[in-house]
């Protein structure tokens, strides 16, 4: 045991000496904490607009003003004819434009209808959908001031709505434990697996096999200091989103702490694995960074939701383990049930972590 | 001239002699790519309902009806009590709960206004507010034809109407897999050159084989783009290879000029290695680089707008936005290849980018050492 402690010794030494690292150990979940709080949003503010109007009466100058004034338009040009759509949508700036028919106002009063349209940019999906929805919602309110209070009548139907959990509909809900899940998984496996193959690459583990440490507690110790400063890191998070989101933990922070623990193991292990396969670190560090991170972000349910993806992924992503720990992270962060509403996921956790560790034992090479 | 040639056959030999590198360079990206491309979506496939129908009467089974057949709404459960319905929700069962109270048939009958209560599970706020809006859209039919069918008794004169038509140009279908190729192909390409070049420069030093050169004749600037060289051919080749495979499985439209987009993606490629062999003289050791790049590329491919519109960022986002060349590429990437865009159309993100290619390379130059 006083063997193994030392042995854990040095390696805090060499994690510590590196100053620069574990800045960045720390520094990561941090920055991107605050960037996506604060930069990454889907909503629209300041959107290009561009007009063709045909009719320039009052009625469309109304319109466009109104457009301007609401805070998510800003007018880029005033086009003159319809070939000029294609050449202003090709330079990016402007997302819409739309266009009012000849004769628009007088058409409005004396045939009751005339129309608008909206070119949206198809080439960003989602930028065009809500652009499009925006300006529709702003026309539409036109009209119904339009038509005065003496023709509108009150739908029948009104319905009330009730966001669960998230009433304000903020981002942070969805990217904190998205952060959590894929710095974890991603710093964890990175770092364990490159320290065990850069004793690997220069030999040194040769020095560490000779000695009268077992392999179980050479990995072990490689293993306990990464698994405290993930630890650190998951609170700090945690730390973070309260103090600057004003995202508290909703269910028992025990049990969070627990899983995430057992979420680190999983990830300690998946490097361990990954070092016994590679042989030099640029190898392990392409592996667990390469061809984890995209995965991982993209697989898990982060930003994107599983279910909307075609059935295969369903059975794709479930090899993934980060999907079954933003599920537990959401459901005891946010929604705040308890153990009863996770043990599944808990589960596939473990028995992974076991895989993961039988299969790297298989694997390591007490020779070189 | 010649020296750079062998520096470059040497660097060549490096990469592909680890076998491991030697394929993974070409088959993560083409891997990811097929599996990832056609799984991101925002689109909402299906919304599961649970309806507690309190009121049991045509209408309420008419409205029921509308949602099912919309096409949006599954009708997944019918619970009794709103204590069952939160625990459907709170089970991730169902994402949005209907309650239709008792009075609901009989006051529309009457013409008086019928509340409805709706509660979504709205911790992913986007998927929350898309369903909310299609329910609302459903309801609204709903509404028109029951006041149709009261206008009988209760006529309403016409009111001018403004009829909005709205088409979407270059990809009419809104299909995302055109959006996303070209974004996750930057990645990519991005992940790729940038680890790869600067670990193999901060691995000689480390290991001590940059010695070796360092006693040579090689001039600093040879052996900054013998070290680039070879990253920005296999860029190139990912970049291919992915293009053909995008347009031949996922019909994804190639409308600008292909020149023109290589053009910018080795200006590209040339900002991204600048900056990685910057960033390796200045470290010791492999681990030191890995680090400040998984940094440096975490935070450039979040900020360059490949998953959110980059106009919706706040000011500081888009100044700081004007230095990361990930956030051209997405640019350029798209509006060549989506929309036909022409030199022209991006000569402001051609020049800046190569303003940013330039500096780090000169950088990436300077800061190299012989002296160890």
């Amino acid at each position: 045991m006083r063997r193994f402690l030392g042995f854990v010794k040095k390696e805090f030494l060499h994690i510590f000496r590196d100053y620069r690292t574990l800045i960045i150990l720390f520094g990561i979940p941090a920055a991107q904490i605050l960037i996506f709080g604060y930069a990454v949003s889907t909503d629209i503010k300041n959107a290009g607009v561009a007009f063709l109007d045909l009719s320039k009466d009052e009625t469309t100058q109304k319109i466009t003003d109104k457009i301007c004034s609401s805070g998510f338009f800003k007018r880029t040009e005033n086009l003159l004819s319809y070939n000029d759509i294609d050449r202003i949508l090709k330079k990016g700036k402007t997302k819409a434009v739309v266009v009012f028919e000849e004769n628009f106002g007088n058409k409005l009063i004396s045939e009751g209808k005339s129309s608008i349209s909206i070119i949206a940019d198809g080439s960003e999906p989602n930028t065009a959908t809500l652009v499009t929805n925006y300006l529709t919602a702003i026309i539409t309110d036109f009209n119904s001031q339009l038509a005065g209070p003496a023709t509108s009548t009150s739908p029948l139907i009104q319905s009330e709505v009730t966001m669960f959990y998230n009433p304000g509909l903020k981002g942070h809900f969805m990217f904190v434990p998205g952060i959590i899940t894929l710095i974890l998984i991603l710093i964890c496996a990175l770092m364990t697996s490159v320290t065990i193959t850069r004793e690997k690459e220069f030999g040194t583990i040769e020095v560490l096999l000779v000695s009268p440490l077992k392999p179980a507690q050479i990995i072990l110790g490689k293993v306990t200091p990464y698994f405290i400063l993930s630890f650190i890191n998951v609170i700090l998070i945690l730390l973070l989103s309260w103090l600057v989101f004003k995202l508290p933990v909703k269910g028992s922070i025990m049990l969070l702490l627990a899983e995430s623990m057992l979420y680190i193991l999983m990830s300690l292990s998946l490097g361990i694995l990954i070092s016994t396969v590679s042989s030099t670190m640029q190898q392990a560090i392409f592996i667990s960074l390469v061809g984890m991170m995209l995965p991982t972000v993209l697989l898990s349910g982060f930003i994107f939701p599983i279910r909307n993806m075609p059935e295969v992924y369903n059975w794709l992503s479930a090899i993934f383990p980060p999907r079954y720990f933003i599920i537990i992270i959401k459901n005891i962060m946010i929604k705040g049930t308890g153990f009863l509403y996770v043990w599944k996921e808990t589960l596939v956790l473990a028995v992974m972590t076991l895989i993961f560790i039988g299969l790297s034992v298989r694997n390591f090479k007490i020779r070189l | 001239m010649r020296t750079i040639l062998y520096l470059i056959r040497k660097e060549f030999i490096q990469i592909f002699r680890n076998k491991f590198i030697g394929r993974a360079i070409f088959a993560v990206p083409i891997v990811q790519l097929l599996i990832l491309v056609p799984a991101v979506t925002f689109e909402i496939k299906s919304v599961r309902l649970a309806i507690i129908d309190r009121d049991m009467t045509s209408e309420s089974r008419g409205l029921i009806n509308k949602l099912e057949g919309s096409g949006f709404f599954e009708v997944k459960y019918s619970p009794f009590s709103d204590g069952e319905a939160n625990n459907l929700i709170a089970g991730d069962k169902c994402d949005v709960t209907l309650q239709i109270p008792s009075g609901f048939g009989k006051n529309i009958g009457t013409g008086t206004a019928a509340r409805i209560m709706v509660s979504a599970n709205a911790v992913n706020a986007s998927t929350a507010m898309l369903s909310w809006a299609y329910l609302n859209g459903v309801i609204r039919d709903y509404n028109s034809v029951v006041m149709e069918e009261n206008i009988n008794t209760n006529p309403v004169t016409p009111a001018p109407r403004i009829m909005i038509e709205n088409r979407y140009w270059y990809n009419e279908m809104l299909n995302y897999k055109h959006y996303m190729l070209p974004g996750i192909l930057g990645i990519l390409v991005t992940a790729i050159g940038f680890l790869l070049a600067g670990l193999n420069l901060v691995r000689e030093k480390e290991v001590g084989t940059i010695e070796q050169i360092n006693v040579t004749p090689v001039r600093k600037y040879q052996f900054i783009i013998a070290k680039m060289v070879p990253f920005i051919i296999i860029g190139i080749i990912d970049l291919a290879v992915g293009m053909v495979l995008g347009k031949i499985l996922f019909d994804v439209p190639f409308e600008g000029s292909i020149a023109l987009l290589f053009l910018g993606a080795t200006i590209f490629l040339i900002a991204i290695l600048g900056l990685a062999l910057f960033i390796s003289t200045l470290s010791g050791t492999q681990q030191q680089f890995m680090f400040i790049a998984f940094f440096f590329m975490i935070i450039f491919i979040l900020m360059s707008g490949i998953f959110t519109p980059y106009e919706s960022m706040p000011g500081w986002a888009q100044a700081f936005n004007k230095v990361n060349p990930v956030a051209y590429l997405m640019r350029i990437n798209r509006m060549v290849m989506l929309k036909g865009s022409t030199i022209q159309d991006i000569s402001t993100e051609l020049w800046s980018l190569l303003i940013i290619a330039v500096t780090f390379t000169f950088f990436a130059v300077r800061r190299y050492r012989k002296t160890a």
